[in-house]
């Protein structure tokens, strides 16, 4: 379904994101109404689903960031739709993720300082419900966080 | 600390959804003008609360079918241990975040392959060749959901 063109025209976007349509057209050496017509196409396909700006939330005060690991309790039926409902009303977790592995899933929490954790951490990550096991890992540094495919 | 309002808060969950938007498009979805718009646009980039772009591109339909999340602790540790593992991971391209995290593991790497069998090609060849690595645990990702954060 992509040819060669499509994935030059991804491999630039996605570097940069931010470029100008025309700029990303020169790069990928398409003509502008060739890169925009791709463009829609992969938009359409859903190839392309979104591009989001990133906010640095440090730079609005939220020093820390804590990955909790969960391992659920598969004793209740429906312990993942219920935990995943309640994680989705809590603005401080922006990411979950789900797993097959050795732990079942993965809640990112930003909180402003130490302070404000413990007490996200005590109303709202404690009373989760059918949690058999939290795991915390702290972040120190991001060392690589681009994203990019190898396309 | 930056202080936003409520303005602000709208603009940086409209962009956090779509980045493509026009200053004229948002400025109408607000109820602001085009130039006032693009005003706080261009102050909440400068200040560094935008601090870029993401696109989002459907990892299947170009071939990755698999994501892992490796837990990676280092066998030695040292500065410069710590500093070459860091080059040569960030260095291999299915390998799309590199975090330095404390508790369990060292570093949380985000991995992408076409399949199993090209996952445990990189994981043989690649990752378990990295200098100072030591014990490492796999998560497969079977879903992923991101949240605009508390904006407000």
């Amino acid at each position: 379904m992509l040819d060669d063109t499509d994935r030059r025209l991804l491999r630039h976007y996605q570097h940069a994101p931010d470029l100008p349509p025309a700029e990303l057209a020169e790069r990928a050496g398409v003509t502008p109404a060739t890169c925009a017509r791709r463009l829609q196409r992969m938009r359409t396909a859903g190839v392309i689903r979104g591009n989001h700006a990133v906010i640095d939330w440090r730079a609005l005060g939220y020093e820390v960031e804590v990955s909790l690991r969960i391992t659920l309790d598969k004793a209740q039926p429906n312990a993942f739709d219920e935990l995943h409902a309640a994680a989705r009303a809590v603005p401080e977790i922006v990411e979950i993720q789900t797993f097959l592995g050795r732990v079942d899933l993965r809640l990112s929490v930003i909180a402003r300082d130490m302070a404000h954790y413990q007490q996200l951490y005590r109303d709202h990550i404690l009373t989760l419900p059918h949690v058999a096991d939290i795991e915390a890992l702290m972040h120190v540094a991001r060392i690589k966080s681009d994203e990019l495919l190898p396309l | 600390m930056i202080e936003l309002d409520t303005t602000d808060r709208m603009i940086l969950r409209e962009l956090s959804r779509d980045a493509t938007q026009s200053a004229s498009a948002l400025g109408r979805q607000l109820g602001l003008s085009q130039p006032a718009a693009w005003r706080r646009v261009r102050r909440l980039r400068d200040l560094g609360v935008i601090k870029g772009r993401r696109l989002d591109l459907n990892r299947e339909a170009l071939g990755f079918g698999v994501t892992v999340f490796l837990g990676v602790k280092l066998a030695t540790k040292g500065r410069m241990s710590i500093e070459d593992f860091e080059r040569a991971v960030a260095a291999i391209p299915e390998v799309q975040t590199v975090e330095h995290i404390l508790g369990l593991f060292d570093y949380r790497l985000r991995v992408v392959a076409r399949d199993i069998a090209d996952f445990e090609r990189v994981l043989r060849r690649r990752i378990m060749m990295l200098p100072g690595v030591g014990e490492v645990e796999a998560n497969v990702l079977l879903s992923e959901e991101r949240f605009p954060g508390p904006i407000g």
